[in-house]
This record gives structure tokens, sequence and C-alpha cells, in this order.
């Protein structure tokens, strides 16, 4: 027993740690790297009037969530509510 | 040392099949003696010893240890007698057999808080006393009856108890281990420290470091030798 | 007690758990693996869907204070270009536009286009940009053609003008912005109608009362607030509720059996050998300590794998495991790429959620155990 069991496991979560640390500073570099991009994205919102990112395509009801009605799921598949995968991830519009 | 007035243990209490192990014991334990029990089994021998070291609470009755009332004390204080006043070498031994024995022997001070240095010099001690000390890395289920014994006895020395409590210790021996094993006793008695045994082996109640026997039969004390 | 000998004490009492921990190794591996899978799995959603709400957030700043649409038995209708100017002279509205935009199905890859027509000289008659999404789809760069069919069974055959650079990919992926005249001719939308109206009201104190006073003009109108297409995806990206709720159901329930199995009582083994540790003089404080520092060490080890884990798989993994649920049918799906979040307010909550009751469900079944006397040890029915 050359090493204690509590300091490998202490010096394991030191390097948890580390890596946390290491995550955070990592984080903080890609919020950096992505403000020019976000700016972007805003600035073509503002211009095109957008309403919705484009989170889900595959029905016309989740893509744009803020601007679906509620029969809209009802349009696309005549006996399911949920006819699309994507459905089930939303709330839909109030 | 210790004292016992009228004490009585009684398992499962108020069911159908309560059983008195220990009836209206009074004993007195002298100090720095070997005191040893004798009986057949199940005349409460072993409860007995677990009632003298603070193992376990009476049903009726006190007990104190040097003028000290221990029944009412609360757990924790217990908790440190058992550490710090105590050891104990239990018939099955009761080592962790996943554990070495140097581990095994450790294991009472871990809570003690001392460092692990001072800690490990002490086991490794214990064990070289008893000459099991190139045993100190084996995993204690592989040690042989013997050994483990040893290893058992190495660790109720770790902490330089003032009473070492034995339930038949040499259950496991053959004769010239439970000889050698009585050295030992011989060795603590002289070190001024209190021996209670239980036994039905004349090995050891027969041995000449032995101050009182104490017989029992039914929960019950039926002949006490002279006090020392 | 000193502080040292405090620390010292619980040093020695992590030596211990540490060890009963390795002498079942391989029951400890399953657990930590377990729970590891099940920290990775909810942190890669927290993660995910935190960076995307934060964008979407930021995003949709610019989007329209409100957008006026016109409702008629109960399905959008167009709007007239009439509402365009009535709702430009309203006061404290400093502008509307009417907003034409629709889907188009492109059959060859199945693929759900947002079409639309963009303010100014984006696209010209005959032409189009393309969404980094619907480059990619179809395969589209700047110069090549993209044949299209109009509503009537005509062929509409545009230009790309030019791709959108994938910074845009969360906003615009599948947008295809042609001009006025091919929007019409496209969909057969009829002159001087409109989709619907985006209305700039500089003074948000106003917004709510424009909308009430929009909806009395017009009462066929429905009228959709900036604020609530960002609560809409609030709530979608929110980890109480939308994706994350959605997974993390599943693998509460998974936690909840696994708790449930440690909780539900002591082997033999476990029961023997706490009764030795208190006959050796072990209090119940440190019976109870060993067992919190072995959940804990199990629970601590599983959050810091499995967090750095979804790290990991998030952002420098391109959150592949994610994919298949955010795509779902789609034939034509973002690549989105997620900042990581600020708030790690989730993540803390997780770590709570995951330390805490394992540490308590490896700590609780011992209580009992660990007041009783150890007088059962030696009576050797322990």
């Amino acid at each position: 027993m050359s090493l204690r069991r509590s300091d490998r496991f202490l010096a394991a979560l030191g390097v948890a740690a580390a890596l946390g640390a290491a995550a955070l500073a990592d984080a903080r570099a890609r919020r950096a790297a992505d403000r020019p991009a976000a700016e972007e994205r805003a600035r073509l919102v503002a211009r095109l009037g957008l309403t919705d990112p484009c989170l889900f395509n595959d029905a016309r009801y989740t893509r744009h969530l803020s601007q679906a009605d509620r029969f809209a799921p009802f349009q696309d598949h005549p006996r399911a509510l949920e006819h699309f995968p994507s459905g089930s991830l939303t709330a839909g519009a109030r | 040392m210790i004292q016992l007035r009228e004490v009585t243990k009684v398992f499962d209490e108020g069911r159908p099949g309560a059983l008195v192990a220990v009836d209206r014991v009074t004993l007195e334990v002298a100090g720095g003696a070997v005191t040893v029990l004798v009986g057949p089994s199940g005349s409460g021998k072993t409860t007995l010893l677990t009632l003298l070291g603070a193992m376990a609470r009476p049903t009726e009755g006190r007990i104190f240890l040097d003028g000290r009332e221990l029944t009412s004390l609360p757990e924790r204080f217990l908790a440190a007698l058992r550490r710090r006043t105590f050891g104990f070498v239990f018939q099955q031994f009761h080592l962790v057999p996943a554990l070495s024995a140097l581990e095994n022997v450790m294991l009472p001070a871990l809570p003690s808080g001392a460092p692990r240095r001072d800690v490990e010099a002490r086991a490794r001690a214990a064990l070289a006393r008893l000459g099991v000390e190139d045993r100190a890395g084996v995993r204690a289920g592989r040690l042989s009856g013997g050994e483990a014994q040893r290893v058992a006895l190495a660790r109720a020395l770790v902490d330089d108890p003032k009473v070492i409590v034995a339930d038949e210790p040499t259950a496991h021996l053959d004769s010239a281990r439970a000889r050698a094993l009585m050295e030992i006793v011989r060795g603590l008695k002289a070190e001024g420290r209190t021996v209670v045994v239980a036994s039905h082996d004349p090995i050891v109640y027969a041995a000449d470091c032995v101050d009182r026997v104490v017989r029992m039969r039914d929960g019950r004390i039926v002949a006490a030798g002279a006090e020392p | 007690m000193t502080l040292r000998t405090a620390l010292e004490r619980q040093r020695s009492i992590l030596d211990f758990a540490l060890g009963a921990l390795g002498r079942r190794r391989g029951k400890t591996l399953a657990l930590v693996a377990v729970h590891a899978l099940l920290v990775f799995a909810l942190a890669s959603v927290l993660l995910f869907t935190g960076g995307l709400r934060e964008q979407v957030r930021a995003a949709l700043r610019g989007a329209p204070d409100l957008v006026v649409q016109r409702m008629a038995a109960g399905r959008h209708e167009q709007v007239p270009a009439g509402w365009v100017e009535t709702l430009g002279t309203l006061r404290g509205v400093s502008g509307a536009r009417g907003r034409l935009w629709g889907y188009y199905f492109e059959p060859v890859s199945g693929a759900n286009l947002t079409v639309m027509v963009p303010d100014g000289g984006w696209a010209s008659p005959g032409g189009a940009v393309a969404g980094p999404g619907v480059a990619r789809v179809l395969g589209l760069k700047q110069g090549d053609r993209l044949p299209l069919r109009t509503y009537d069974g005509e062929a509409l055959d545009l230009g790309i003008a030019a791709v959108a650079s994938p910074a845009v990919e969360l906003v615009a992926s599948d947008l295809l912005l042609v001009s006025e005249g091919d929007y019409r001719a496209l969909f057969g939308a009829e002159p001087e109608r409109f989709t619907d109206v985006a209305v700039a009201v500089p003074n948000p104190d106003e917004v709510t009362r424009l909308a009430e006073k929009i909806v009395r003009m017009f009462p066929d109108a429905r009228v959709v607030t900036r604020a609530e297409m960002i609560r809409t995806y609030d709530a979608v990206l929110d980890w109480r509720s939308g994706l994350a709720a959605a997974v993390l159901a599943g693998a509460v329930l998974a936690f909840a059996i696994l708790a449930w199995d440690r909780a539900s009582g002591l082997s033999a083994e476990e029961r023997h050998e706490l009764g030795i540790l208190k006959a050796l003089g072990w209090d119940t404080r440190d019976v109870l300590a060993a067992k919190a520092w072995e959940g804990a060490a199990v629970s601590v080890s599983a959050f810091a794998i499995g967090a750095l884990a979804a790290y990991a798989h998030v952002f420098l993994g391109g959150a592949v495991l994610l994919r298949p649920i955010l795509e779902g049918w789609a034939a034509l799906y973002p690549d989105l790429r997620p900042a990581p979040p600020v708030e790690p307010l989730a993540l803390g909550t997780l770590f709570f959620l995951t330390v805490i009751p394992y540490v308590a469900a490896t700590v609780v079944p011992c209580w009992r155990a660990a007041t009783v006397d150890p007088d059962a040890l030696m009576r050797g029915d322990a």
C-alpha cells in the first residue's frame, strides 16, 4: 500500500475538477467564438422578420411553433395527434 | 474494575420464544486479574461477556466500570469505551475476510483520527508481538485458523486496551497453540491488563495465570472462585 | 477533537469506504457505469437544449414585435394589403410590412422548404438565396439551377444567387428566399395579399395594448407578440419541459429504480461487517460516515464521468447521439451547433438530483443496523 486509497481517490477527483475547469474555459472560448455568428443570426432575423428558429423541419406545425395552429396536427394526419416525432417534444402553440 | 449488579438479559422479550440468557447475575471482575467464565454452551457465558464489554445493554440491573455506571450511557460513549478500554476476541474471529491481516488490525483505530502512519506502526507491532507479522499482507480469508486467531488477538490489542474480553479463544487451536495463547495471556496480565475469558477448555481455566474461575449454568453463577 | 484529527479520521474512514467498494469491484464498477450513463444522457440533453435556448433567445431578439395573422374558419387566411396600411398608421407603431412565406415540399429529396420573400433586393426575379440546410440537402451551390414546380404544374427554374452562411443555420437552415413575383407565381398567391403582417412597436410597454387594439379593430385577427415567440421556445428548450423533459422522464425512473434497489435492504454480508465495526468501537456516526463516503464516492465519480463525457459529446462530438431526436422524420435537418450555456444551474440541479438521493439511499438502510448494539454479532446470529 504505497499510496492511500483516499489519496488516489482525491487525486482522481482533482483530475476531474481540472477537466471541469478546462471544460469551463472551453465553454467560455466557444461562447466567444459564437458571438459573431449570433450577431449575424440576430441581424438576419430582424431583416427577414423571422419568428421562429429552424429546429424541427419534419412537420409544418412544428416548423413555426409560435405561429402554429391547434388544428394543424390533425391536418397532417387524420388519425394521430402526434404523427411526427417532433410533435411529442413540443407543447405546440397556445 | 467491572461490577455487575443483579443483571438480567432477556432476548426476544415479550415474545413466545423469549429467552433469559443471563439471570440476575451479580459479579465483580477485579482489575489486573484473569477471570475465566466456565460453563456448558447455552449457559450464558457469551451473553455475560457482551454485557461486561459494553456491547449490549442489560434488560435489568446495573453495570459499573471503575465506579461509573455504563447502563445509562449514550451509544456514542459506549462506542468510545469499546474502542479505548476494551479489546475483543470473538469466537468466530470476525475478521473482515477481504481485508488484509494488517488492515483488519488497523480497523478499530481508524475512527480515532490518529495519523495513519502511527496506526499502521501499532498494528504491525501488535502482529509482531503475536508472531504473525509475516502474514500482514495476506487477506484474512486466506489465513489458517491459528493465524486468524492471532490476528484477531492482535486487533484486540492495537488500541492498547485495559480490558481484554475473549470468547472461546482456543476453540480453533490445538493444545500446543492453546498453551502458547495462555502464555500471551500471562504476558497481558503482567502488563497490568484485565482479562476476561469465556471457555470450557481445561487448558484455559486450569492455567496457572488464572486468578478466578466463575462457573455458570442456565444464566446464573453457580460457583465462583475466591476473589483475589 | 482538533480539525487535524477530524480530517485524519474522515480520511481513514474514506480509505475504509473505498476499500469496501474495491472489494465489490464488479458491482461498484457496474453501479458507476450505469450512474454515469444516466448522468451522461441527462447532462447531454441539458447542455444541448440549454445552449440552444440561449442562441434562440439571442436570435429572436430581432424578431418582429407583433405578427398579425388573419383567421378564417379557424385557419390561416391571407391578409389583405389594406391591413398593412391600417396597421402602419396606428399610434405607437413605427412600421408594418406584409410578409410572404409558405412551405414548399421538394419531392425528390422529401424536404420541406420555407419559401420566403425578403425585404429589399436579396432575391431578384429568377434568382434565389438558399439556406445552408437547403443547399446541403439538394446539393446546391452558387450558380446552380433549382427547378421547382408551381401550384398549377408549371416549371419554375431559379438560379441560386447565394447560399447563406453556416452561421445562420439555426434560423435559416430551410429557407429559400425568392422574389415576390416568383413567390406569387409559385404558390398562386393573389396580388395585394400577404401571409401575415409584421408590426414594429418601438415602445415595449405598448405591445400588449396594441395587440388588444388590433384584435378589436380586426376581430378575425390573431396577434402573436415577440414575448410569446420567445416563450414558445423557452418551453420547448427548458429543462423542465419539452425536449429535456421527454428524455428525463425515463432516466429519472431508471434512477429511482437504482436508488430503490440500494435502499431496499442490506445484504447479510454488509450487516455482518457493520456489526464487526460496531463491536470494534466504531460508533454510529463513524459507520454512517463510511456508508456516506461509499455513496458519495460512487455518485460523485459517476457525475464527474457522466458530465464530462456529456460536455465532450455535445460540444466536441456535435451531439451525435441527440441528432435522431431532433431530426424526427425530417429529410432536411439543421446542423445545430449550440454554444455552451452560460447558466450552470441545470447542471447543479442534476448534481444534487444524482448525488444527494444516492448518498441518502446508501446511508438510510444502514441507519437501523448502525444503531443496534453489536452483541448480536458476538452471539453469532449476525
